[in-house]
């Protein structure tokens, strides 16, 4: 075993300094040092427990991605229907328990009927299902049911726009780093570090911004209103709180309206007269035409004005609006306007997203935090070094030299691999410490065996590592097991405790054992000792 | 030099003579354990059960004004806070049930937080809000659910792992072992009351890892012996096993411990139960792997035929090649 090539040395040298080397980042922020700029920077970042900052977990309804999609389909069925050429007398059109009904009141049409409402069903992807299936039942009764399936990828397509929609909101907030995370499959993950209130960003996404202008039903009557009954093909939407002496609730044309979100700009703006906060929109060319259309169609009508489902105002067409932009206005203030305008611009979410966990830490806390753990791990691991050498003599200055180096290589691979040190990782650090010495005191406690039966140096010390390394290997597999369970199940802060526990048994595997054993054989050889002071 | 033993050379320490005695006085602490969990119950914090904590620290007060602020919380309108020291005395955590509705409108949980916060400010101006945690009740029950798979996937597969490298025999020790430490340390979180929340499953995970570290060692010498002595009588060869071992299990277990203890001592306060845990769990498992993972052994009825006749039907089969 005295027999360690030069390029073995060199190798292994080479590795643990590279290692070592990248740490140096991290230790001169530690140290308020300002690490060169232009030199390649592999820090450890550290997590919101520590740095402070807001984590917030956002979670959709599948069940409001559903009723939109039945919602759109009754539209394009409408439309195809009133396109069929023959004419087909269709009757009682609705939406009911999630599935579209209508009657076909020539039964011999049916077969018509159904060609022609195939293409709609067609499923996206290349699943081969389609989206919808058709049923006839009573003879002549249509029910166009969605598949499970085609709701699904509704379900994975609204969250991947969510996801790219909160990006651009919170890019529009200015905030540092923002991590933005799928999370399953209709979460999303939201972590601000330095975030100290999280109201603005929860505000901002808690607004779904999805914007409808929608004819008023002049006819119907005020008392059904009220009672919040709708007359056919109307619904009753509220007003938006703070509108003094206006009815609180308003009778719209179900179809027919408009979206708001074929947009190309939202801006603050203030109405000229009241001086009040509103937001001016700019539609696209398809938009504008659409809009146009609404507007030229209906002059002298009202249209109401229509945010997440509550009226912002319901203005009277004056006349025909063609320049393709329009102002909003509503019981505005300048934040919530220019919120407004941020959520337009960014375009209106899929589906609502609603908060479902929040955590927000102070950064005192984590300053606090960090300032004990480093002063927990300094008095830690000085009076192990102690403990292990007065134990061990010189093997214990190897362990000891081979704990310093570890500790300097767990820190350069967590910056290199982008790692980020949380508070329960701290803990994972200083636990490694202790535990990796147990691999030199096992070979160490065996090289002394081996003397006590009479072995000779080098064969005390050769055998010492060889039957040693096989208990190392299996204690230490059995903490990976458990790290990486730990790694899959956890959340944030305990990932980053499993994470620093699988980089220090790596590490420590690699200086407690074969690193020791370089230096152990290179004195053996230099030095030639007849005895083992062990 | 001279250099510090804490064990003598060769001890000879009749271990397995009190097998029995500490058998019984195991099983009684385990199901102590169980009975604490059952009647006292843990002390779970909202990663499980859901609500809202929020976390203050008063900076110019030697200590926290525990009973004033109960009653200014009550007043709120909010239920009755759920008020714990932790760590320093002049840090607490409040803890408060999510108002009615809040799984429909989260904008109800935050108009708590913010009401509450408020208050407290107002009433002691030397209060610092370190973070406030809101969890909604469906997320709280995932969180517990992936709690409980977690551990008891780890607890497997490790005793997988052992049974793979060892014998059948092994793997249930290992297992029985690993039962006993978490449930001592789960007995201990319910006769203390410590928060039991998520960085307390990691430690018991960790825990799992490292306490069968030591039973690790002693079944390895077990079956170096095994192959070594083929006709030693079992309890003389667990005997004999353990007190090899025994120099390397007082070392590791005083080094862990002294870092432990230094993080106890100087740590954070908010991973106070964390490494608590971790620090009984390293005593637990010293003993366990002793006790608990050594003598059954005798009783599975491993012997150097465990390990020999593979070996025998291996060279037969080499042989038949040949």
């Amino acid at each position: 075993m005295l027999d360690f090539p030069r390029w073995k040395v060199i190798m292994l040298w080479a590795l643990a300094l590279a290692c070592a080397l990248s740490s140096l980042p991290t230790l001169a922020s530690m140290a308020g040092v300002r690490w060169p700029a232009g030199l390649p920077e592999p820090k450890v970042n550290l997590g919101l427990d520590l740095a402070g900052g807001s984590h917030i977990l956002l979670e959709a309804d599948p069940a409001q991605v559903r009723n939109q999609r039945v919602e759109g389909m009754e539209e394009s069925v409408r439309t195809k229907l009133h396109a069929m050429t023959p004419q087909v007398r269709v009757s009682d059109i609705s939406n009911t328990n999630g599935a579209i009904n209508f009657q076909v009141e020539d039964p011999s049409k049916i077969d018509a009927v159904r060609e022609a409402m195939l293409p709609l069903t067609n499923g996206a992807g290349l699943t081969g299902k389609r989206d919808w299936t058709i049923t006839v039942v009573d003879g002549n009764r249509f029910v166009l049911t969605p598949s499970q399936e085609g709701i699904d990828q509704a379900v994975t397509q609204a969250m991947d726009t969510a996801v790219e929609v909160v990006r651009k909101r919170i890019d529009a907030l200015g905030t540092k780093e923002p991590t933005i995370i799928r999370s399953g499959p209709r979460r999303i993950l939201v972590q601000v570090p330095g975030l100290q209130d999280p109201q603005a960003l929860k505000n901002l996404l808690g607004q779904t911004a999805k914007l409808e202008f929608k004819l008023v039903d002049q006819a119907a009557l005020p008392s059904d209103v009220a009672q919040g009954i709708a007359p056919p093909g109307d619904e009753i939407v509220p007003f938006a709180e703070g509108k003094a002496g206006a009815a609180p609730k308003i009778a719209v044309k179900r179809l027919g309206g408009i979206r708001g979100d074929e947009l190309t700009n939202a801006q603050l703006s203030n109405n000229s007269q009241t001086n009040a906060a509103t937001v001016t929109i700019t539609f696209n060319s398809d938009g504008g035409a659409k809009f146009a259309k609404l507007t030229s169609l209906n002059v002298g009508k009202p249209f109401a004005i229509i945010l997440d489902g509550k009226v912002l105002s319901a203005p009277s067409i004056n006349e025909a609006i063609l320049g393709g932009s329009a102002v909003i206005s509503g019981n505005f203030t300048t934040d919530s306007a220019n919120q407004l305008a941020i959520s337009l611009r960014s375009g209106a979410l899929p589906v609502d997203l609603k908060v479902v966990e929040e955590r927000t830490v102070g950064p005192d806390l984590g300053a606090d935090s960090i300032r004990k753990g480093m002063i927990a791990m300094g008095v830690g691991t000085l009076a192990l070094a102690i403990f292990i050498i007065v134990t061990y003599g010189r093997f214990g200055v190897y362990a000891v030299l081979a704990l310093a180096l570890n500790m300097l290589m767990i820190l350069g691979i967590m910056g290199v691999v982008g790692t980020t040190l949380t508070l329960p990782g701290i803990a994972g650090f200083v636990l490694t410490i202790g535990a990796a010495v147990d691999a030199n005191v096992l070979i160490n406690e065996r090289i002394r065996e081996e003397r006590h039966r009479g072995r000779r140096v080098i064969q005390a010390v050769e055998v010492g590592y060889k039957e040693a390394t096989r208990a190392i290997f299996d204690a230490n597999i059995t903490n990976i097991i458990a790290a990486t369970l730990m790694f899959a199940f956890g959340s944030g802060p305990v990932k980053g405790f499993a994470v620093v526990l699988i980089i220090g048994i790596m590490t420590s595997v690699f200086t407690a054992v074969v690193m020791t054993r370089m230096w152990v054989s290179q004195w053996l050889r230099r030095a030639r000792p007849a005895d083992l002071n062990l | 030099m001279k250099l510090l033993k804490l064990v003598p050379d060769h001890t000879n320490i009749h271990f397995l003579k009190w097998r029995v005695p500490f058998y019984i006085i195991s099983a009684l602490l385990v199901f102590a354990s169980w009975g604490l969990v059952a009647t006292r119950g843990l002390n779970l914090g909202v990663d499980f059960v859901g609500g809202q904590m929020i976390r203050v620290t008063f900076e110019r007060s030697a200590d926290a004004p525990v009973g004033a602020l109960r009653s200014e919380v009550d007043k709120l309108g909010y239920g009755e806070p759920e008020i714990q020291r932790f760590g320093n005395p002049n840090s607490i955590s409040i803890r408060m049930k999510l108002p009615d509705g809040a799984d429909r409108d989260p904008a109800l949980s935050d108009k708590m937080s913010r009401t509450i916060t408020a208050a407290v400010k107002a009433a002691h101006p030397d209060a610092r809000i370190d973070g406030v945690d809101s969890v909604s009740g469906k997320v709280s029950k995932e969180l517990g659910w992936d709690a409980f798979r977690a551990l008891g996937l780890a607890a497997l597969f490790v005793a997988g792992y052992i049974w793979l490298r060892f014998e059948w025999q092994f793997g249930i020790g290992a297992l029985l072992s690993l039962v006993h430490d978490v449930s001592l340390t789960l007995g201990m979180f319910a006769l203390t009351h410590l928060e039991f929340d998520l960085n307390i499953v990691a430690a018991l995970l960790t825990l799992i890892g490292y306490s069968l570290n030591d039973t690790i060692v002693v079944y390895d010498r077990i079956r170096e012996n095994l192959k070594k002595y083929r006709k030693m009588p079992m309890p003389e060869l667990l005997d004999l096993s353990v007190n090899e071992t025994l120099a390397r299990t007082i070392v590791t277990s005083l080094s862990m411990l002294i870092t432990l203890v230094a993080l106890l001592i100087f740590g954070p306060a908010v991973i106070f139960g964390f490494t608590a845990a971790i620090t009984l769990g390293i005593f637990v498992g010293t003993y366990s792997s002793i006790y608990m993972a050594a003598p059954i052994l005798i009783w599975l009825k491993v012997s150097s035929k465990s390990f020999v006749p593979a070996e025998v039907k291996s060279d037969a089969q080499v042989a038949r090649r040949g």
